[in-house]
C-alpha cells in the first residue's frame, strides 16, 4: 500500500537494466560502433572532449555510446574519467601560429599572407535534407568530390600561415598580444581550476580555461547578448582570425633539457577584434578576444572570444552593466557539468525539508486565520460601541 | 577523539604506492583500475589539508579544488570526497538521505563505497564509525571517534543575503553578520515567528556563522557540543569546513523569539516515537496520512525493542517497500 522513494536498491537495479536495454534499442539493427561515432559524429566528439576537458577521441566516443547521444552526460562521463588520470608533467604552450590548418578565415581581411581556406564548412551550404543520405546501403552517390588540385592540397592539412594579427603593420593598430613581456604571460605560473578552487576576482588564465571548458550554449547566449547591446563600450566585434587545424605537442623533459613532439592535437582558435575608444592612458585601438577549444569547435570558440573581450572590463576600465561582463556570474554559471547537477538534483527526495515546510505552513496558515477573526472580532466590537 | 581523523593522513600505506594505471587499464580493468576509495593520493591529501584547516578554523568555509566525481553534482559529491579521503579499511560506513538508510541515493553511495573500498557497511548509527548523510543528523547521539560528514549543496549561509561570494567574504572576515538578524526579524515582522524551518543558521565557535546544509531545524540542537567530529563538503561550491568534537553551535535567534524547533501532534505510526522527525505519508486520496520516522534505523531499533506505533500492526514495514 505504501510506495516511497525508500527501498531503492531493486529499483536502481531495474532502472540500469532497462537503461542498458534503452541504449541498445531495437536489437534488428546493428550495433553502432565507437569506431563510426568517432569517424562519423566528430563534431559530437569534439564537443565532448572540449566540454569533457580531455582530448582523447575514442573514450569521447564511448562516452557518446554509453551515453545515447546526450552530450552533456558523455562531457559528465569523460570528466569523471579526466579526473582520475595521473598528471606527468606539463607541456611547452601549443604554438598556434604553426599550425597544419584545414580551415584559416579573416572577416576582417579580404585575403592576407597565407590566404583565406574554407576547409569543411557547413557555412555556405543550403539547409535542405540531403534525402541521399537516407539510403545508408552505400555511399551517396551525388556527393560533392573536391576537384583533384584541390583535394592534393586539402585532403592532409599541411599549410602552415602567421596568424593575420602577427603580421607587421598591425602593430599600431591592434593592442599588444599578451606574451610573455605581460603581466600574466608565460613568466607567471599558469592556473588551473581542476587543481586549485576557483577564487575570484580571477586572472585571464583561468577565465580562459573556464570558458574553454564551458557549456556551448551558455557561451553562445552570452556571447549573443553582447552583441544585442548588453555589454560595456566597444564596437562591433570582427573575426581578425579564425582558424582549425591541428598543432604539435611538445615536452620538455628536465633530463632532456630541450622540448621534444609527443603528439598532436586537432584545436580551433578564434581572436576577435573590438574598437576600443581609449582611456586616459591607453590610446584609441582595436581590442582582443581570445578563444581556443579542443576540435572543430567553431562557434563555442567565437563566442568564447566575444565573453572573453566582455570580461576584461575590469582591465581595461571599463563600467560593468551587462551580465556578460559579470565574472562571478558567467564563471560561476559557464559549467554544465555542475549546472546540470544542481538543477537535476531537484530529483532527489527533500520529503524531510518538505516536511519542515508543511509543518511551518500549516502554523503560518493557522494563525493567518486567527489574527484574521480576531480583527474582525475587533471591528464589530468598534462597530457596535459607535 | 580526533585520532581516527588525524590518523587517516599517515596510516594510509598506499600513499605512493597508489596503482599506476596507464592507458585504457581502467576501463578494462573494472574497478581495479581505481585507487582505493576512488580518488587519486594526491588528491585526498589536498582534501585533507582542507579538512585539518577547516578543523582548526571552525565553522570556517575552506576552499578546496572539488574533482569530478562518478555522481552529479548536487548528488553529495562534496560529501563524497570527504569520506573518500577520510575512510580507512576497518571503518563501518553508514549513509543516509533524509534520515533513511534505504532511499535511493543513500543506496547508491553506500554501494559506490562498497565497491571502492571494501570496507564493512552498516543502517546502525551504533556500529559506524564513519556516516555520511544528507539532510538529516540520526536520532541516536553520536559518540566520540565517530565522524559526520555532511553533503552540502550551498556552503554559504550568506548567499541568500548576497549572492557575490567577493562580498560574502569580506562580510565574514568583518564578522558583518547583523543581515542575518535582519532577515530573522523580518520574517518576524511578516509572519510573527522565523519562517526558516531547514538549513537554519548557526554560530559556531562565536566567531563564524555557518550553514548546518539542510537539515530541518529539529536537528540543529544535535550540532552544539557533539562528541563526534563534523565534516562538511559542497563539490560543486568547493567548500569544506567542520565542527570539532565538543564545539559550540548556537542557532541564530532573539531573546524575545527564541530558536525552537518543530513538534507534531502525532506520533510515529509504526513506532510510537513522539521525540524524532516525523516524514508525513499519504496513504490514499481520501485525506488518509500517517507520519513515521525520518531515522529508519531507529524505527527499526525502537520496533525490535518492542514499541508499537497506532498503525503498526497494520502497515508493511519500510523494509517491505522494495518497489521499483
Amino acid at each position: 500500500m505504501y510506495v516511497a522513494v525508500k527501498g531503492g536498491e531493486k529499483a536502481i537495479r531495474n532502472a540500469h537494466a532497462q537503461l542498458a536495454e534503452e541504449r541498445r534499442g531495437d536489437t534488428g539493427v546493428p550495433e553502432l560502433s565507437v569506431a563510426q561515432i568517432r569517424n562519423q559524429l566528430s563534431l559530437a566528439v569534439d564537443r565532448v572532449m572540449a566540454e569533457g576537458s580531455l582530448y582523447d577521441p575514442e573514450l569521447a566516443a564511448l562516452a557518446l555510446k554509453q551515453a545515447r547521444g546526450d552530450v552533456i552526460e558523455a562531457i559528465f562521463l569523460l570528466r569523471a574519467y579526466r579526473t582520475t588520470l595521473p598528471r606527468f608533467a606539463a607541456t611547452e604552450p601549443v604554438n598556434t601560429a604553426a599550425m597544419r590548418l584545414k580551415r584559416r578565415i579573416s572577416s576582417a581581411f579580404k585575403d592576407m599572407p597565407g590566404g583565406q581556406m574554407l576547409g569543411p564548412t557547413f557555412d555556405y551550404t543550403h539547409r535542405l535534407l540531403d534525402f541521399s543520405l537516407l539510403d545508408d546501403s552505400g555511399e551517396a552517390a551525388d556527393a560533392p568530390q573536391a576537384t583533384q588540385a584541390d583535394r592534393s592540397e586539402h585532403a592532409e592539412p599541411c599549410a602552415t600561415a602567421p596568424r593575420v594579427c602577427d603580421l607587421t603593420g598591425m602593430e599600431e593598430l591592434l593592442e599588444p598580444a599578451a606574451s610573455g613581456e605581460s603581466d600574466w604571460g608565460t613568466e607567471a605560473p599558469v592556473g588551473d581550476l581542476t587543481r586549485d578552487p576557483i577564487r575570484f576576482p580571477v586572472d585571464r588564465d583561468i577565465r580562459l580555461q573556464n570558458l574553454s571548458r564551458a557549456d556551448e550554449g551558455f557561451l553562445l547566449s552570452m556571447g549573443y547578448s553582447t552583441q544585442r547591446g548588453f555589454k560595456g563600450s566597444g564596437g562591433h566585434p570582427f573575426a581578425g582570425e579564425i582558424r582549425s587545424g591541428t598543432v604539435a605537442v611538445e615536452l620538455a623533459p628536465e633530463e632532456l633539457g630541450f622540448p621534444v613532439c609527443i603528439g598532436e592535437l586537432k584545436v580551433t582558435e578564434a581572436e576577435l577584434l573590438f574598437l576600443y575608444d581609449g582611456s586616459e592612458t591607453t590610446p584609441p585601438q582595436f581590442t582582443r578576444g581570445y578563444g581556443l577549444t579542443f576540435g572543430s569547435n567553431e562557434r563555442k570558440t567565437i563566442a568564447m572570444a566575444l565573453l572573453d573581450r566582455a570580461l576584461r572590463c575590469r582591465e581595461l576600465d571599463e563600467e560593468v552593466v551587462a551580465p556578460a561582463q559579470d565574472e562571478e556570474f558567467v564563471l560561476s554559471h559557464s559549467d554544465n557539468v555542475e549546472a546540470t547537477g544542481f538543477v537535476e538534483h531537484l530529483k532527489l527526495p527533500h520529503h524531510v525539508d518538505f516536511q519542515s515546510e508543511l509543518e511551518i505552513l500549516r502554523r503560518l496558515r493557522t494563525e493567518w486565520t486567527e489574527r484574521g477573526e480576531r480583527r474582525a472580532q475587533l471591528l464589530d466590537t468598534m462597530k457596535g460601541a459607535a | 577523539m580526533q585520532g581516527h581523523f588525524i590518523s587517516t593522513a599517515t596510516d594510509n600505506t598506499s600513499i605512493g604506492t597508489a596503482p599506476q594505471r596507464t592507458g585504457r587499464q581502467a576501463q578494462e580493468g573494472g574497478d581495479s583500475g581505481y585507487n582505493f576509495a576512488f580518488l587519486d593520493e594526491q588528491t585526498k591529501r589536498m582534501v585533507r589539508r582542507a579538512l585539518l584547516k577547516a578543523v582548526a578554523i571552525p565553522g570556517y568555509q575552506v576552499p578546496f579544488a572539488s574533482r569530478e566525481m562518478p555522481m552529479p553534482y548536487g548528488w553529495g559529491t562534496g560529501g563524497i570526497q570527504v569520506t573518500a579521503s577520510v575512510i580507512k579499511h576497518d571503518d563501518v560506513l553508514k549513509v543516509i538521505d533524509q534520515g533513511a538508510d534505504d532511499t535511493t541515493n543513500a543506496v547508491s553511495i553506500r554501494s559506490f563505497f562498497a565497491r571502492t573500498t571494501g570496507v564493512a557497511t552498516t543502517e546502525s548509527t551504533a556500529e559506524a564509525t564513519l556516516v555520511q548523510t544528507r539532510h538529516r543528523i540520526p536520532e541516536q547521539p553520536l559518540r566520540e571517534g565517530q565522524i559526520l560528514v555532511y553533503q552540502v549543496p550551498i556552503p554559504e549561509p550568506l548567499r541568500w543575503v548576497e549572492p557575490r561570494e567577493t562580498e560574502t567574504r569580506t562580510m565574514h572576515a568583518h564578522e558583518e553578520y547583523g543581515v542575518m538578524h535582519v532577515k530573522l526579524y523580518e520574517d518576524i515582522a511578516r509572519h510573527g515567528r522565523i519562517a526558516t524551518s531547514f538549513d537554519y543558521p548557526v554560530l559556531v565557535a562565536g566567531r563564524y556563522v555557518m550553514s548546518p546544509s539542510p537539515i530541518p531545524k529539529f536537528d540543529n540542537p544535535k550540532m552544539h557540543d557533539s562528541p563526534a567530529l563534523q565534516l562538511f563538503g559542497a563539490g560543486r561550491e568547493q567548500r569544506i569546513y567542520a565542527i570539532p568534537p565538543y564545539t559550540t553551535v548556537r542557532s541564530l535567534d532573539f531573546e524575545d523569539f527564541p530558536f525552537e524547533v518543530q513538534q507534531w501532534d502525532a506520533c510515529c505510526g509504526l513506532c510510537g516515537a513522539d521525540d524524532s522527525y516525523l516524514d508525513e505519508i499519504i496513504l490514499d486520496d481520501a485525506g488518509g496520512r500517517m507520519f513515521v520516522c525520518s531515522d529508519s534505523d531507529h524505527c527499526r531499533k525502537r520496533r525490535e525493542a518492542g514499541h508499537v506505533g497506532p498503525m503498526g500492526g497494520t502497515t508493511q514495514t519500510l523494509e517491505g517497500s522494495d518497489n521499483g
